[in-house]
């Protein structure tokens, strides 16, 4: 955590009216320097908002997202809860436990990958769902599961099904923190769940009713744009 | 009934996300109409419509702005609730992903209509690819002039913050949302004081779901009669139905309100082939799980409430005979145990309990009396908490009693669950052809 850092804080603090508004951000930026929120980190946090280093722990230990040990590139989050644990991700959970030999809130030895199960990622028409650093990895099955994490570990480009190319966590964790990485352009607009009801509305003629008269008409401004 | 796409109209163009996509199909027409009126005319407006808000407890969006004090020394704030994380909903992400610009233009027509000249879009940190397609709207937003000072020479100014949250469910509970996004643990508050009266900074604030704020642009383009056209006279409108599960074709299905899940299933290709709907929940796992005996159930916010449950956020996540209910129970149960913010002692304590009650269920350890236990728990956690997580989380469990009591109680005959989960994936070798 250096000069860099903190300057970025204070461009984080200046978005907000009240500056501790500015502090889950600040720890996503945290993590995006050191890959976890360190003590360091936590320091540079209650310098620049006033608040002491326990305030800013507290903070920081509710919130799952924000890790306290250090990450590995990749973060793969498998959705155990009830819809997709049920469509397979339970079974998924299983082979990536035995594949990588780790449990959950763990990283390989190679620092390559850790793992974790998390909770609803609001994909479950697309489940069962796995996350690779908050990117959406949809429909997969226990067999593509194992696939996309030796693609991971061997450094292959892997990409989002309706995403970008997966970048690294302290990336992703970057763009958290309000700082843009030129990438929303990438991947796919909808996945084929998302227009599953549009399709068919196109396929049988169906739309909303027509017009309607507006309910404001847009007059031209006085000064003419 | 047909299906009436108007959020989701756009989401076909591959350049739907951008500001030039969503312009070519008269985006941002409604802001430049809303700045000719008068603010309280679209207030009037919104409430006319009788537009109710999707993010689960229906509340009418019209009178939530007319609450907004009108002679507050303190500025007002519009915070865009996107921290979608209710099991089962999926309606909000895929809606930012494809046409971001259509919440910012709700965004800007909402502010202007309640005098916010600051808004927040909380929206949970674990959507990368959603938080990018908002930031890059809002980029837009402001090189168009339909952000930032003296938008469209109208005189109104908004500055908007797209805040990535951190992983909490709780954040969801709109007074939580207001501490997250004050830079505190995300703890819900004790109210009164309401938001609309003291809500961000102690100041009058209005907190709303994606999908409402999305809905409000063709409102003011569309008119009160449009909007009324569709739906009930109590729940007007269109909504987004977010089929999941053992369905031929889950998806997001946009429907006037009052479709019924018959219907939905029906365009879905029903029930994964071979198998039999067996419970389902009508807006995630917060609301009482409904049977096949609700297919005819009219999905409105009167409709689901007649029959002990709730709308929602019409996340309806299908489950079919091969699954278990007591392990589907169990795990949202170990979910609200683990997203239970630990403020209030009957929903930090009981759900740790009720973890450890169904765990032996399932087991087939369990007893009779166990499951009089589970009630009498759920009983002394719903409606002992600050906030309505408690009253959700016992839902699942008090309905699957309600309705599956005997699968309980054949899991202490069985002596286990009598279930296979591999027949229950997505996976499972053709499920059709086992039976």
């Amino acid at each position: 955590m250096g000069d860099a850092a903190r300057a970025e804080m204070r461009e984080i603090i200046a978005r907000y009216p009240q500056p501790r508004s500015a502090l889950l951000p600040m720890l996503h930026l945290v993590q995006a320097y050191e890959g976890y929120v360190t003590p360091a980190g936590i320091q540079m946090c209650a310098q620049e908002l006033g608040l002491t280093e326990a305030e800013v722990s507290a903070v920081a230990t509710f919130y799952t997202m924000y890790k306290r040990h250090p990450m590995g590139d990749y973060h793969v989050g498998v959705c155990t809860n009830t819809l997709c644990a049920i469509m397979g991700g339970d079974a998924i959970w299983s082979e990536l436990t035995e594949q990588l030999g780790i449990g959950h809130d763990e990283t390989t030895e190679d620092g390559k990958i850790s793992l974790e199960h998390v909770e609803c990622n609001a994909a479950c028409d697309f489940a069962p769902v796995v996350m690779v650093n908050w990117e959406f990895m949809d429909n997969l099955t226990p067999q593509s599961a194992r696939d996309l994490v030796e693609q991971l570990r061997a450094g292959t480009e892997v990409r989002s099904t309706r995403g970008p190319k997966v970048c690294t966590w302290r990336e992703a964790a970057r763009v958290l923190a309000g700082f843009p990485d030129g990438r929303a352009a990438e991947g796919a607009q909808a996945g084929p769940a998302s227009l599953a009801g549009l399709v068919l509305a196109e396929e049988k003629g169906w739309q909303a009713p027509e017009g309607g008269a507006p309910a404001i008409e847009a007059a031209p401004r006085k000064d003419g744009t | 009934m047909t299906l009436t796409p108007v959020l989701s109209q756009r989401w076909h163009d591959t350049d739907s996300f951008t500001r030039q996509g969503y312009e070519r199909h008269d985006g941002y027409k409604g802001l430049r109409a809303a700045l000719q009126r008068q603010p309280a005319d679209i207030t009037a407006l919104v409430k006319d419509a009788g537009l109710r808000g999707r993010g689960g407890a229906g509340f009418p969006t019209g009178l939530k702005w007319s609450f907004i004090p009108k002679d507050s020394p303190n500025p007002t704030y519009l915070v865009v609730n996107a921290d979608e994380s209710e099991p089962g909903t999926c309606k909000d992400i895929p809606l930012m992903l494809a046409t971001p610009h259509l919440l910012v233009e709700g965004v800007i027509i909402s502010a202007y209509a309640i005098g916010a000249e600051h808004a927040f879009i909380y929206v949970r940190g674990e959507v990368l690819h959603a938080v990018r397609r908002l930031q890059n709207a809002v980029a837009e937003a402001y090189e168009s002039g339909y952000l930032g000072s003296d938008i469209l020479n109208s005189g109104f100014d908004l500055d908007v913050v797209v805040h990535a949250g951190a992983g909490a469910y709780i954040c969801g509970e709109e007074t939580a949302m207001l501490d997250s996004l004050e830079g505190r643990r995300g703890q819900p508050r004790l109210r009164p004081p309401f938001p609309a009266v003291a809500g961000l900074y102690a100041s009058p604030t209005v907190i709303n779901n994606v999908e409402t704020i999305a809905s409000v642009p063709s409102i003011v383009a569309r008119g009160v009669d449009w909007f009324r056209s569709m739906g009930s006279e109590k729940s007007p409108g269109f909504t987004l139905y977010s089929l999941s599960g053992h369905v031929a074709r889950p998806g997001q299905y946009e429907a006037p309100l009052g479709i019924t899940l018959r219907e939905l299933l029906d365009l879905a290709g029903g029930v994964r082939e071979g198998h039999e709907l067996k419970f389902w929940t009508p807006g995630g796992s917060s609301t009482q799980l409904l049977t096949s005996a609700h297919l005819d159930v009219p999905l409105d916010y009167e409709g689901v409430a007649a029959v002990g449950s709730m709308l929602g956020t019409k996340a309806l996540q299908i489950f079919d005979d091969t699954t278990c209910v007591v392990r589907a129970v169990l795990r949202w149960t170990e979910f609200y145990k683990h997203e239970s913010c630990g403020k209030c002692t009957p929903c930090r304590e009981g759900f740790w309990w009720l973890v450890q009650i169904l765990d032996r269920l399932e087991q087939g350890e369990g007893t009779e009396a166990d499951l009089d236990k589970l009630l009498d728990l759920s009983d002394n956690i719903a409606g002992r908490s600050f906030c309505a997580l408690a009253d959700g989380g016992v839902a699942p469990i008090t309905s699957s009693v309600q309705y599956f009591r005997d699968e309980y109680l054949a899991h202490f005959e069985h002596g286990g669950c009598p279930f296979d989960p591999a027949e229950s994936t997505l996976f499972a070798q053709s499920a059709g052809a086992s039976t």
